[in-house]
């Protein structure tokens, strides 16, 4: 049978998020505790999280989390990330036993920085890394990169959510971003790979849907350079970000509203200005126009989005409590660790929910929908 | 003085029984197959000058009146069969060129038929296109890789685009070729239903100008009536370096129907052939067309996209990677069914490659050289109906013109004689008393339900594979499932076989 | 009132309006095929399609404000209907004199000579408010019926 990657298998699912806007770091236990409660949207085969501020004493270093499936694999992986990085401290990753996750790849964190020879104009650092990572997940056999940012890391598995959560001891972390997934895949992949979320450098995605227009997605993205080995929604999903926010300079909001873009008759009611720049968005980003059904939570080290499909074909709730702020597939998901929100609210189809850490400069703004 | 061998292709049956002799069909057949014969006090029929154009069929207010191929047979022989007996016999007493109209009529495998579309099960809900809201529109032109954005607005404006509210053209067909009333038809059906038309050849006719803001202008190797006004008149320029019914030669119109109003049009004397050279005779390699494309930008000071159209022939992809590296807004392909008024049999049967291979490689060669978004993609060539559309988009196209189902929409049967002058329907032809047979507000009637009845199919055929914007369908092969292909057809069409 | 007008650049010359007519007003109105083949006598049609390539146009009564037929009708057979404005032939008075056809400056009446003598013309087939059967028929729109005020009429 083919696993992921070699063939495309869609999925249901769950997701939550919690975001502490003061970057007040905080245990993994609330959000392991708001997937557990979202069970049955899983069928256990395949769970994960995104967690950010985790490495405050490597900071600067990037932190790879890569799974292998055997000792040599390991050793040749490692030999080629030290030929490229210098390597501040490498170890496995703290786990615990957990009955129902069965056969679990060799798990190993690593601090890198990409060696200066390596590094120019061209090719900053992120790119050297980015790089790097796409050659592992996609030439090395049976090594796989979860998550390669800085100060941050993806723990996912095959199994239910809270199950990994438990495997990975995630209560033993301090983040101030928790991001987390359970899946409901239509086939058996028995990866670890497969498991939500896709990450690339900073950026993580969770994903609850099935991207109709991924075909097109991809090709588009493929031509400028990106390489969806992953055959998944969630990889071109992030790459999108990539591509529009980072290497194209749009801030987060514009890129939501490519992704998600207003509907030509709404278009047709705006000023003149902002009726010129979204038709320009979606004339030259058409291709990148995420239909069918979606919720995403996107991470990032200075905050998440969380965004759904134009029509709303899947579920988003939001909240707020003090400087916290939460989203999620379900308000029972969100009142289970945060009884008595100040606000709750359904946010519209394409209109994101932006929760920033309140730095100079940042932005942080969220659409709260009409009552 | 030698008998001719060719048997009449038709019969013609009338039925005693329901002959009224009214002798509409004897008024109504250009080709004057049916006589009255005083003698007999009957209605009678030529056969040998019958091209099955069913004018005399419809007319019939009894339907007397039956066209039957004629039964005669020849031995069975698979190789040598009546078709190709034929084509040798009128060579034989005539010593021409053999000429026909309107597109192949060969069995060459029909592609759109074996790629099948996806559709949303559980996994993923279709939509439903009326309750929700379907977008086709199309933006036709070049893109930009990236949108610079200042405080919430645009700072560099976007190429010329031309917009369509469906994905669908009216493709060349000249003035010349068809008669004004034909013109005028797809004409005003562009215009209401927010579409493109296209002059090809003929230049713009001054009855036409009301609707220039969706035409598009061609540019032909003869230049038949480019001058600055006219290439400022329409909504973008295209340059026709070929068509798929005749790829390698030019436009042809017959001396015959070359008429005051034709004359005047395409500036060129009246009653001469107007016969475009093979090439452009400024055209001769890559480099001249972007001199070609950039003049006429130029000429109409950047605000106009600029297509250039080739017909689909065996290098087509890297042609087309030229075409967009020479700086053209749009590139259409037109594929070996593509339709003409006048060409060489022999030229229209033989040159030429299917357009849904052309397609697909076209797609993906400019996607692997980065430059897809350059250059919006436009294919002709034989499409039907709104399924092949879809699947065109599928494979890449950003818009499909229609040729051949404009023409029947007006009223063609798809006799093939388009280059005789005589169509009964008032189509394609210059003879005044058969212009008038077609009614502009009727024919625009007509386009503008084909146009609506598709773009609400396609509005279905999307819903049902779960998107609600065609954007989402453009290229995605995902959608397509092939069956009884070849693995190169497979692998050149760039989709699964059906099953995995 | 409502009249038929001709539209000369889109007729076709098919004359399937004198066919039409011709039957609408036999003793077979809605059977062409027993129109033309049972009945005794051929039917004749109201109105005319004049042809000179390319030129052609259907032409019928044009039911005239001042119609010369009435005034020149000898029984007074041939009268304007005052509400409906349709100018009809009384057959039954008719006698086929024939001065209505002289005086009609449109020649649009036809002398029917199959039983007894009558002028033939066409009534609008008897109302205002439906098409009539010419301009329903006409497969290339060149007839319409509408009402065309002429300033000062």
């Amino acid at each position: 049978m083919l696993r992921e990657g070699e063939i495309r298998i869609p999925s249901g699912c769950a997701i939550s998020g919690i975001i502490n806007k003061q970057g007040v770091r905080f245990s993994g236990h609330d959000v392991m505790k708001s997937i557990a409660l979202m069970h049955d949207r899983s069928n256990g085969l395949g769970g994960g999280f995104a967690a950010y501020g985790i490495y405050p004493e490597y900071a600067e270093h990037y932190a790879f989390h890569i799974y292998y499936d055997d000792l040599s694999i390991k050793e040749y992986t490692e030999d080629f990330l030290s030929s490229k990085f210098n390597i501040a401290e490498s170890h496995e990753i703290p786990t615990k036993k957990v009955a129902s996750v069965k056969n679990p790849p060799i798990v190993w964190r690593y601090f890198v920085k990409p060696k200066s020879e390596f590094i120019d104009e061209d090719c900053g650092s992120d790119e050297v890394v980015m790089k790097i990572v796409m050659l592992i997940n996609s030439k090395f056999e049976g090594a796989f990169v979860a998550s390669s940012g800085k100060n941050m890391g993806a723990f996912k598995g095959v199994g239910y959510p809270e199950e990994i959560g438990e495997f990975f001891r995630l209560d033993e972390y301090k983040g101030y971003i928790w991001t987390s997934h359970g899946r409901f895949p239509t086939n058996t992949p028995g990866w670890w790979g497969g498991a939500h979320p896709f990450t690339l450098l900073d950026w993580s995605i969770v994903h609850n849907g099935e991207i109709s227009s991924y075909g097109a997605n991809k090709r588009y993205l493929e031509m400028f350079g990106y390489q969806l080995s992953l055959q998944t929604d969630t990889e071109a999903i992030t790459y999108a970000f990539d591509l529009l926010v980072r290497k194209h300079g749009l801030d987060l909001e514009t890129a939501c509203s490519v992704l998600a873009p207003p509907f030509w008759r709404n278009m047709e009611r705006m000023d003149p200005a902002k009726k010129e720049m979204y038709t320009a968005l979606r004339v030259v980003y058409g291709n990148l126009l995420l239909n069918g059904p979606f919720s995403i939570i996107l991470g990032t080290s200075n905050g998440i989005i969380a965004l759904n499909d134009r029509i709303k074909l899947r579920p988003l709730v939001a909240a707020t409590k003090g400087d916290n702020l939460y989203v999620s597939s379900e308000e029972s998901a969100i009142r289970e660790i945060c009884p008595n929100p100040d606000h709750v609210w359904t946010p519209k189809g394409g209109e994101p929910v932006i929760g920033m850490l309140q730095k100079e400069g940042v932005r942080d703004e969220y659409q709260y929908a009409t009552a | 003085m030698s008998i001719s061998m060719q048997l009449p292709d038709y019969l013609v049956e009338r039925d005693p029984n329901r002959c009224i002799k009214c002798k509409v069909c004897v008024n109504q057949c250009a080709n004057e197959v049916h006589s009255w014969d005083e003698d007999i006090d009957s209605v009678i029929a030529a056969e040998e000058k019958c091209v099955n154009c069913h004018r005399c069929v419809t007319y019939c207010p009894t339907r007397a009146l039956k066209i039957r191929r004629n039964p005669t047979e020849y031995k069975e022989n698979s190789y040598w069969n009546a078709r190709t007996i034929r084509g040798i016999d009128r060579q034989a007493e005539g010593g021409g060129v053999l000429l026909t109209g309107m597109g192949t009529d060969r069995p060459i495998p029909i592609y759109w038929d074996r790629l099948f579309l996806n559709a949303s099960q559980v996994t993923n809900p279709s939509i439903d296109p009326l309750r929700e809201p379907m977008e086709i529109k199309t933006y036709l032109g070049s893109k930009p890789d990236n949108v610079i954005i200042k405080d919430g607005k645009l700072i560099k404006e976007l190429p010329p685009q031309l917009v369509l509210d469906a994905p669908i053209m009216f493709g060349a067909l000249s003035f010349g070729a068809i008669s004004l009333s034909a013109v005028k038809s797809l004409a005003k059906a562009a215009t209401d239903c927010g579409i493109m038309w296209n002059t090809g050849e003929g230049g713009l006719h001054r009855d036409a100008y009301e609707y220039s803001k969706n035409c598009i202008v061609q540019v032909a190797s003869g230049r038949f009536g480019v001058d600055a006004e006219y290439l400022n008149a329409g909504a973008a320029i295209e340059i026709k370096i070929g068509q798929g019914a005749k790829p390698g030669i030019g436009g042809h119109l017959p001396g015959e129907k070359v008429g005051e109003e034709v004359s005047r049009t395409r500036m060129i004397p009246i009653g001469s052939d107007a016969i475009s050279p093979a090439p452009h005779h400024d055209i001769y390699s890559i480099e001249d067309l972007r001199q070609l494309i950039y003049a006429l930008k130029e000429a109409t000071r950047y605000t106009k996209p600029v297509s250039v159209k080739v017909s689909a022939v065996h290098n087509v992809a890297a042609i087309a990677s030229g075409i967009v590296r020479a700086g053209a807004d749009i590139v259409a392909i037109d594929g070996v069914r593509g339709g003409t008024g006048a060409a060489p049999l022999r030229t229209r049967d033989s040159v030429g490659i299917p357009a849904e291979l052309a397609l697909a490689s076209v797609d993906s060669r400019l996607r692997q050289e980065g430059i897809r978004n350059q250059a919006s993609l436009v294919i002709a060539g034989g499409i039907r109906n709104s399924s092949d559309v879809v699947k065109a988009i599928a494979l890449g196209a950003d818009a499909c013109y229609i040729g051949t189902a404009a023409l029947i929409t007006m009223g063609c049967r798809m006799c093939q004689t388009c280059y005789t002058g005589k169509c009964n329907w008032g189509i394609c032809t210059q003879d005044p008393k058969l212009v008038k047979r077609l009614n502009p507000e009727i024919g625009a009637q007509r386009l503008a339900n084909l146009i609506h009845a598709w773009s609400h199919e396609i509005k279905e055929l999307l819903g049902g594979m779960g998107i609600n914007a065609l954007e989402s369908l453009r290229g995605n092969r995902l959608m397509l499932r092939g069956v009884g292909l070849s693995e190169t057809e497979y692998r050149i069409l760039g989709i699964l076989p059906a099953g995995e | 009132m409502k009249r038929v007008y001709a539209r000369e650049e889109v007729c076709a010359g098919c004359k399937l309006c004198e066919v039409y007519c011709a039957t609408a007003h036999s003793e077979y109105p809605n059977s062409i095929l027993k129109a033309f083949l049972k009945q005794e006598t051929r039917p004749i049609a109201r109105i005319l399609v004049e042809v000179d390539q390319p030129l052609s146009f259907a032409l019928q009564c044009r039911h005239c404000e001042e119609a010369n037929c009435t005034q020149a009708c000898i029984t007074g057979a041939m009268t304007k209907n005052p509400e409906t404005g349709i100018v009809t032939n009384d057959e039954s008075r008719c006698v086929g004199c024939w001065t209505c056809v002289l005086v009609c400056p449109y020649g649009a009446i036809k002398r029917d000579e199959t039983g007894h003598k009558v002028a033939s013309k066409c009534d609008l087939c008897s109302n205002n408010d439906t098409n009539p059967i010419c301009v329903e028929k006409c497969p290339n729109n060149a007839l319409i019926f509408a009402e065309i005020s002429r300033g000062g009429e």
